[in-house]
């Protein structure tokens, strides 16, 4: 690739694009909430999860923006309509939307908007005055080293990754005993 | 202004670095314009293909030998009635095809034509298309439930299960071709899609034949599980017409059933520009480094002419061989005309291999390279292509169960185990 091209290649139109991608992922995250078709709700989510991805790559990370299309939007939930796709969905539909536990959540997200604004208020001070801009060629292999160190050292993340493999090991293992009882 | 408007034109950024948006909207056209016809092609091509290893003649009515099939199906598509049943989800039913339509579309952005004839160069390139070619599912799942009856939600769901598996051993093989791009001393890896093939170009070795047979048992692997992915034959559960009617799209007419024929093709050229690039070193000739002498450069650059005149051969031999009854004559001038235009074509590509044979800087060696690229991914491509037609009429249908079976307990352990095995030999062998 040309280097004279990285200096002065600033994305074009970026607030724009912000405004729109953050919009679609609020406007989705709304619908999941409260459609009463569960089907839709899925399809928001997949809106909701792709618009987020789009943000990823604004903000110069695009293997987590690969990662979660393929994971998320690809994956996960494939299966999220499979399982919901077998849902009596005239019945489901008459039923309350919302349980009892409404408090609680409305609790959860006074902490979240209280969090946000406290970010947003102290921010100057808490966050860097500006985002460190990667070399975006070698992004994907700054996560490796991130996650699995290189030429010898651990990296900085590397005990928390592998903590987390191994929950999710522990976890494939016991969704296979709950629906298998006898291996 | 003109000044400006020359300098932006002509600026030394190629598409393929992702720099001049208005080349790179003018190829997403060339693509999209390009896609569609081969979409057509093909069409007709598996008609006839199917029908000659069944010992038919396939369509022989419209236009000489069927040449104008295509058009008139598409045709007959548009002008039917598009009709959605009452029950149905209306939106989602509506939707649905689109999915399909743009998931398959939106993975043409980062396929390399050649070094510089790609639409971006993605540093996530491979990343993307596996991702974005994963939503293509989304299309089918739901186009199943929003029809709102049984075939479709039967198609369907086999469709997702048998996609969630095979993406699986797909990824792990993909992950197997990624890990030769790093095992160079000299480069290190990547996902680029460009700088797969450079990668390749590099070591000196299509990654099909590097580490044999690692690489070779990856393809295969790979080579398996898009057929899986596309929905073809034989893992056509989705739409098994001998089940379920036609699967998740029985109740789809009209445009909106074509959209989905649309969708189902370009992801078939989709996934095997994947493997043709990831395995079958992309966009370069046969033997780029062993026979790099000028004399062999001119000789692979007559090919493209070659295969078109061969193809005007072919009309020719067929123009001759027409019955001389004047029933045939219309049909007759028709099949010369596209002859001749098929002629026309490999005399333009003779004269460009020609005035280009020196590789200096000039516009005729500039398109003759161009040319080349484009013509020799199109080749491995359509070979693939042909593959899938192939497929279609030699197996029989898998059982579901079957297909089960083969995704998880043979191709997951054995995509496993190349993919170890890779690493291993990577670092042994430096």
């Amino acid at each position: 690739m040309n280097p004279a091209l990285n200096v002065g290649s600033a994305p074009v139109g970026t607030p724009y694009f912000f405004y729109g991608l953050a919009a679609a992922a609020v406007i989705s995250g709304l619908l999941v909430i409260t459609r009463r078709n569960a089907v839709h709700s899925a399809l928001s989510l997949i809106v909701t999860l792709l618009s987020v991805a789009g943000l990823y790559l604004m903000l110069y990370a695009p293997f987590v923006a690969g990662v979660q299309i393929i994971v998320y939007a690809g994956g996960i939930m494939v299966l999220f309509l499979f399982v919901i796709m077998l849902v009596n969905i005239d019945r489901a539909s008459k039923e309350r939307q919302f349980n009892r536990i409404w408090p609680v959540g409305l609790l959860a997200s006074c902490a979240l908007l209280a969090l946000f604004l406290g970010a947003f208020s102290k921010g100057r001070a808490l966050l860097p005055e500006r985002a460190t801009q990667l070399p975006e060629g070698i992004n994907t292999q700054q996560v490796a080293a991130l996650l699995y160190g290189e030429a010898g050292r651990m990296g900085q993340y590397t005990f928390a990754f592998e903590i987390a493999s191994l929950l999710l090991l522990v976890a494939i293992l016991g969704a296979v005993i709950m629906t298998k009882k006898k291996i | 202004m003109l000044n400006a408007l020359t300098s932006y034109l002509g600026s030394p950024v190629t598409p393929g670095q992702a720099g001049n948006q208005l080349w790179a909207l003018i190829y997403v056209l060339i693509i999209f314009a390009g896609v569609s016809i081969a979409v057509m092609a093909m069409n007709w091509l598996e008609r006839k293909a199917l029908a000659h290893f069944q010992i038919r003649l396939g369509p022989m009515r419209v236009g000489p030998h069927g040449l104008l099939q295509p058009i008139a199906d598409a045709l007959k598509l548009m002008l039917k009635e598009d009709i959605i049943p009452s029950e149905a989800d209306k939106t989602v039913f509506w939707i649905a095809p689109l999915i399909g339509l743009v998931a398959a579309f939106t993975v043409y952005t980062v396929i390399p034509f050649g070094p510089s004839q790609a639409v971006s160069d993605m540093n996530i390139g491979i990343l993307f298309m596996l991702g974005v070619s994963s939503l293509g599912v989304l299309g089918i799942v739901t186009a199943g439930w929003a029809s709102n009856s049984h075939y479709p939600l039967i198609g369907a769901l086999r469709s997702s299960a048998q996609m969630v598996s095979y993406e699986v051993a797909m990824g792990l093989a993909v992950v197997s071709a990624i890990l030769m791009t790093s095992l160079n001393t000299a480069g290190t890896g990547t996902l680029s899609m460009i700088g797969i093939v450079q990668a390749q170009q590099q070591q000196g070795v299509w990654f099909l034949f590097k580490f044999f047979p690692l690489g070779f048992v990856a393809f295969i692997i790979f080579a398996i599980a898009m057929v899986a992915e596309t929905n073809r034959a034989p893992f056509d559960l989705a739409e098994a017409e001998s089940e379920l009617t036609a699967g998740f799209h029985t109740e789809y007419s009209g445009l909106r059933w074509s959209l989905f024929m649309l969708a189902e093709y370009a992801a078939m050229i989709a996934v095997s520009a994947i493997a043709v690039t990831l395995w079958l070193g992309g966009w370069m000739r046969p033997f780029p480094n062993l026979l790099n002498a000028p004399a062999w450069e001119f000789v692979f650059s007559l090919f493209p002419g070659l295969t078109f005149a061969a193809l005007a051969g072919f009309a020719f031999l067929g123009t001759a061989r027409m019955p001389s009854h004047s029933f045939f004559r219309i049909q007759r001038i028709g099949l010369g005309v596209f002859a001749l235009l098929l002629a026309f074509l490999a005399l333009v590509l003779f004269v460009i291999a020609i005035a280009g044979r020196n590789t200096d800087t000039s516009l005729a060696a500039h398109t003759r390279e161009g040319i080349d690229y484009v013509y020799w991914f199109m080749l491995k491509v359509a070979i693939f292509m042909y593959l899938f037609i192939w497929y279609r009429a030699t197996w029989p249908r898998y059982r579901f169960d079957q297909l089960m079976k083969i995704g998880w307990k043979v191709m997951l352990p054995i995509s496993l185990g190349v993919l170890i095995l890779t690493a291993i030999v990577g670092v042994l062998i430096p």
